[in-house]
């Protein structure tokens, strides 16, 4: 019997050739706050559902259910690749993409905004400038709540793309010196990124930052408790010709309590095409974007460039990972 | 003779916390909002042998019993530490503290930007390692042990 559902899973879908896992079931109806909430089976059971997509094209498996976008925070590409999936699986999204657009301007409690969404919607994708936002969501809401991210804390989806995008061009991650460079301070990418990296364990990762943009503390804490290998510099040229991948993140402004501060390192680093004169032949680069100036123009006509692979594996990713928390498998 | 022998003697009635891990004890009468001006008879010992701890402090307070309130937040500061209740110099009551996985509304989060000091709601603080460290839930902010001790008189609010 159990075989008999096994197929009539991948015959609805079109997924010829792919055995679903029990991990499949295992994601239905879960809060996705932090990667950490994923096994690495869950991670590989998204990729499987997402290359699944790419190949052979998207399915109404989701028809009838209905996204909530709850966007108190600017955002384009997140936003706008969760609403592309749901639409893609046949299902329809509501929501608003800045607070203003809310009755939380005339003073409505956050979680007042969430009970209503939850009320409306099948599942919701929320991002908002304080940490513990998505997490508190998900204590009020009965349906599942995804972290677009929260403050400086962390975005769980977008560092499901970059291990995908990493798998995708090199395919594995054991075997790889990485490179994480720029804002690791503030950027809450880099924090599910190295977080993923406890998970995908590659060989070594190079932390490398002004000093006064180093990771916290908390989150070095639990990396090295996680056994990653990982080391600290603030020269990327100490260190680029070992790299297989290089993550750069921007300065993330917004998100500076002092603003002096960031006069005094937003032009602490910049990576151009000329800087990659000494880095491995097959180098990649990738960044979450928006870029500002820590990358510049002239190294997207390298073949190191995979940022807007990158970006554009975000819609078959979300669309997996809505899939599966729906349960339209 | 020991050393403790030759320091520490017994009280009438009142309060022994005993197994204070090392360097603590001062914490812990700053958290029973002791400062030595109450008239209180107070023997403090600091880094004597244990052999369960290697090295720990005691606190003897004369005249003073302790509330459950005010175990349950030593038990956050010196989660080995032992509290006997003293009554005509017999030992009439022993507690043994123990720190709780989770603390729940004590604290508040000092990160400005943690959605509870936003939402209103009590924060959670998950205890890392026993009475070392804490995490709140939310943002993930750690707090180290200093830190948390000064949360916690923040919280208690000024002496009474």
């Amino acid at each position: 019997m159990f075989k008999l559902i096994k197929i009539s899973i991948n015959e609805i879908l079109g997924l010829e050739g792919v055995i679903m896992s029990d991990g499949f079931k295992g994601l239905s109806g879960k809060d996705i706050i932090s990667v950490l909430d994923l096994s690495k089976e869950d991670f590989e059971n998204i990729f499987k559902l997402a290359d699944e997509y790419r190949v052979n094209g998207y399915r109404d498996v989701l028809r009838g259910r209905v996204l909530s976008v709850a966007f108190f925070e600017p955002s384009t590409r997140t936003r706008l690749s969760f609403e592309s999936a749901m639409h893609r699986l046949g299902g329809s999204v509501i929501g608003f993409s800045s607070e203003e657009a809310t009755s939380v301007a005339k003073g409505e409690k956050f979680i007042d905004t969430v009970r209503m969404l939850d009320s409306y919607s099948d599942v919701i994708v929320i991002r908002h400038k304080f940490e513990g936002a998505a997490k508190l969501a998900a204590e009020v809401a009965e349906h599942p709540v995804i972290n677009a991210g929260d403050g400086r804390n962390e975005h769980p989806t977008q560092a499901m793309i970059d291990i995908y995008t990493i798998l995708k061009l090199k395919s594995n991650v054991s075997n790889l010196i990485i490179g994480v460079m720029g804002d690791l301070k503030y950027a809450r990418v880099v924090n599910s990124l190295l977080y993923a990296f406890t998970i995908f364990k590659p060989k070594k990762v190079y932390l490398i930052s002004h000093p006064l943009l180093k990771l916290r503390d908390e989150a070095k804490k639990f990396i090295a408790s996680q056994g990653l290998n990982f080391e600290e510099v603030s020269d990327i040229n100490l260190v680029l010709n070992e790299l297989d991948v290089l993550y750069v993140t921007r300065v993330q402004k917004e998100r500076f309590p002092d603003p002096i501060e960031y006069e005094k390192v937003k032009n602490a680093y910049k990576l151009t095409a000329d800087v990659l004169r000494k880095c491995k032949e097959d180098l990649i680069i990738l960044h979450p974007l928006p870029r500002v100036d820590e990358l510049e123009r002239s190294v997207d006509s390298t073949k190191h460039a995979a940022y807007f692979k990158q970006a554009s594996l975000g819609v078959p990713l979300r669309a997996a990972l809505l899939t599966l928390i729906l349960g339209g498998y | 003779m020991s050393v403790r022998e030759l320091i520490v003697s017994k009280i009438k009635d009142g309060t022994v916390i005993d197994h204070i891990p090392s360097g603590r004890a001062l914490d812990v009468l700053k958290v029973l909002r002791i400062s030595g001006s109450e008239n209180f008879r107070i023997a403090i010992v600091m880094n004597v042998e244990s052999s369960k701890l290697n090295k720990k402090d005691i606190v003897k307070i004369e005249g003073r019993f302790l509330s459950k309130d005010e175990t349950d937040i030593i038990a956050l500061i010196a989660p080995t530490a032992t509290i006997n209740i003293i009554k005509n110099f017999e030992v009439v009551e022993k507690r043994k503290v123990s720190t709780p996985r989770v603390i729940s509304g004590l604290i508040k989060c000092p990160n400005v930007t943690c959605i509870t000091k936003h939402e209103g709601i009590e924060t959670t603080f998950e205890v890392l390692s026993a009475g070392l460290r804490a995490r709140c839930i939310y943002c993930n902010t750690e707090l180290s042990y200093p830190e948390f001790v000064e949360l916690i008189l923040k919280q208690l609010g000024p002496k009474k």
